[in-house]
């Protein structure tokens, strides 16, 4: 409940909320710390901190590479942690993990979980963990007070979205399209239709991620969607401009969301 | 999870939800074929039009002689179509795509077998086709790769990760959550999510229930021993399917040893001691992998053999002890292909050679009325490059220096 809230509450002053997305290790944990103060400042309303994996199943190329450089970088687990505590710890916003399952099974379901509520981690995001295997996880996450985060897909039934929903909390990630990340997404008509079924389906609030860019984007989602995620986009920008282009590239995002009148 | 997609604590079905209507719409197809006899016969009818089969039970005399064990007996997958049991799964696979109405395939392969295989398939049956192989395949691999593209499909280098048939598989992945509707992903071994172990092996069963009747006409009971490769499983499960539970004969699954077991350079899920639990490319199953849950970079000589995890149903029989897992490293096997070809004029493939390699040293403590199977999974021809190295050949080097030359004009 607690993240839901907060999104709610803070939904009741801005036209469209933002989550950021960062690989933790990537470029490195100091560059993680850079843009996540940039973000922060720059308004953002929660932020994904990607947990690497080896095999990132459901990420594009630009997430993909930045998963292996860090894991070749030699980022651990027991780091990505000790990270999330901190940034929790000295910001207010809610931070989410998200990773593939088997980083959680490894670690053990209900040591990273204890874990993570004692950190102060608001969210979970696992895009290989279906219900079907996955719903003993999100009852124990959400006993915690973590949100366990359940994704919609374009080719998500009415009935399946509303079991999706069932196990979920704090809000629903709905993928703007098929494939995996870092594509730009068409928000087209299709797209229009595609979230009037997500929110039929569902009382949580709706995020939207998968290839929104620019501000025309998240513009674009308003009236349709109450969060938009800015994934691969902010990886690709310290990439190619270093960390300091993070605080503009959000304030421009932020310039609508920002406004609610 | 439906309790079809376990076996014992293995297996599952990790999928992201984009996929979750094309695995209902996959598992009702497969409930539907299995219980349709006719959908058999006519896999059998094509096997048996278009590829070799039943294949040939070979009596290895020459090899028997030579250990003074056992009697050895080799099942001849190699004379498939193209080369290997792939084409098993893969024709199965082709029937059931047309049956879905799908037009496009896709395939991750690791030697090449199998990307060959469905190419054949696709050009067949009229389907689009894509490959993804790891680009470290591809240099050992090219003549399967040469065959792929004359065969009509696109073949895609994968770059990323180890390079390898794991990074293949991650990408067929992502090529398939975009492109559901029109595309089947042929998956190529008893691994990932349900329903494909179960789908892939049942498949493959064709080669047991051969075995079975080759053994009992040919030497009158069955065999003490059978011995397979295991890369993802789909060939040792294909024979043993008509052996489990037989109290006389013992299943025995040779892993990839690569430098040895304790080099940290192999491919041995089951036997080795550097796997553990886990879930990836959506199935739980022993992984070799760090206890962070990073995946390790393995080895082999033999590409089809060099992969992370193992079928969840061998898994099963690991951990119930219904299959004995070994290994055989690079160095042995590249003698026992030798040895194979100098006494049988058969040329193993080099995944196929690890199944000979325990089969050699166990048959000495057999006795000559007993028999062992070895299931040759495949060809040795496609890998006349990476042998031509191992014996470091030096009139094939000469050849290429000269094929070389000839082209740079
Ligand atoms: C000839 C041959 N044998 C064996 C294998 C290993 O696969 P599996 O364990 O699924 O039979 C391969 C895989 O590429 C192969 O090409």
């Amino acid at each position: 409940m607690q993240l839901e809230n907060y999104l709610r509450q803070k939904k009741a002053t801005k036209d469209i909320l933002l989550m950021t997305h960062i690989v933790l290790g990537y470029p490195s944990l100091d560059a993680n710390r850079a843009v996540i103060e940039q973000m922060v400042a720059g308004g953002v309303d929660c932020i994904e901190m990607q947990i690497p994996f080896t095999e990132p199943m459901a990420d594009g190329p630009i997430i993909l590479k930045a998963n292996q450089e860090s894991i070749a970088g030699g980022t651990t687990v027991e780091e990505c942690l000790a990270f999330g505590a901190e940034m929790s710890r000295t910001y207010e916003i809610p931070f989410l993990y998200m990773t593939y399952y088997n980083i959680i099974y490894k670690y053990g379901e209900a040591r990273f979980l204890d874990r993570a509520a004692a950190d102060g981690i608001a969210g979970l995001i696992l895009p290989d963990l279906p219900p079907e295997e996955g719903a003993e996880l999100c009852a124990a996450a959400r006993k915690r007070g973590i949100a366990p985060i359940l994704i919609f897909a374009p080719t998500s039934t009415e009935v399946r979205m509303r079991e999706l929903s069932g196990h979920g909390a704090g809000f629903i990630y709905c993928t703007a399209r098929r494939g995996v990340t870092g594509k730009h997404s068409q928000l087209d008509a299709d797209f229009g239709d595609y979230l009037q079924r997500c929110r039929a389906a569902t009382d949580l609030p709706l995020a939207v991620g998968f290839g929104i860019q620019s501000r025309t984007d998240v513009e674009a989602l308003i009236g349709l969607a109450d969060m938009a995620v800015i994934g691969s986009q902010t990886i690709k920008l310290v990439d190619e401009q270093g960390v300091a282009a993070v605080g503009p590239f959000i304030a421009t995002l932020n310039d609508v969301s920002g406004t609610s009148s | 999870m439906d309790s079809t997609a376990y076996f014992g604590q293995w297996g599952g079905s990790f999928i992201p939800e984009v996929l979750h209507e094309t695995f209902r719409h996959l598992e009702r197809a497969f409930a539907e074929i299995k219980s349709d006899p006719a959908f058999w016969q006519e896999y059998i009818t094509l096997m048996s039009t278009y590829s070799c089969r039943p294949t040939p039970l070979t009596h290895a005399e020459n090899l028997s002689q030579h250990f003074g064990g056992a009697q050895i007996y080799i099942k001849r997958e190699d004379l498939n179509h193209t080369g290997a049991h792939k084409a098993n799964n893969v024709m199965g696979q082709g029937l059931l795509v047309k049956r879905m109405g799908k037009t496009r395939v896709i395939a991750e392969t690791g030697a090449g077998q199998h990307g060959v295989a469905t190419a054949t398939m696709a050009a067949k049956f009229g389907f689009d086709c894509t490959i993804y192989m790891g680009e470290e395949d591809v240099a050992r691999q090219r003549p399967n790769v040469f065959w792929m593209e004359k065969m009509g499909a696109t073949v895609v280098t994968v770059r990323d990760g180890s390079r390898t048939l794991k990074d293949a598989i991650n990408e067929a992945f992502r090529d398939w959550v975009t492109n559901m509707d029109t595309t089947h992903y042929v998956f190529g071994t008893a691994c990932g999510p349900a329903p494909f172990p179960e789908m892939v092996s049942w498949l493959q069963s064709i080669i047991g229930q051969e075995a079975r009747e080759q053994i009992l006409r040919q030497h009158g009971r069955l065999p003490a021993r059978i011995y397979a490769c295991v890369g993802g499983g789909s060939n040792s499960l294909g024979i043993f399917s008509s052996f489990f539970g037989e109290a006389d004969t013992e299943l025995v699954g040779v892993e990839a040893g690569g430098h040895g077991l304790d080099s940290g350079q192999h491919a041995s899920r089951l036997c080795g001691h550097d796997a553990s639990p886990g879930v990836a490319q959506g199935y739980k199953t022993m992984f070799l992998q760090n206890s962070d849950g990073q995946m390790l970079d393995t080895h082999s000589v033999s590409a089809g053999l060099d992969y992370i995890g193992v079928s969840p149903i061998l898994a099963d029989h690991w951990e119930k002890k219904t299959v004995r897992f070994e290994a055989a490293t690079d160095r042995e096997v590249i003698e026992a292909l030798d040895l194979t070809m100098k006494k049988e004029g058969i040329i193993p493939a080099l995944e196929s050679a690890h199944a000979f390699v325990q089969a050699f040293k166990e048959a000495p403590e057999l006795s000559p009325d007993d028999a062992v199977i070895i299931n040759m999974s495949g060809r040795g021809d496609k890998d006349i490059f990476t042998i031509a190295q191992a014996f470091d050949d030096p009139s094939w080097k000469d050849f290429i220096i000269q094929r070389a030359a000839a082209y740079q004009k």
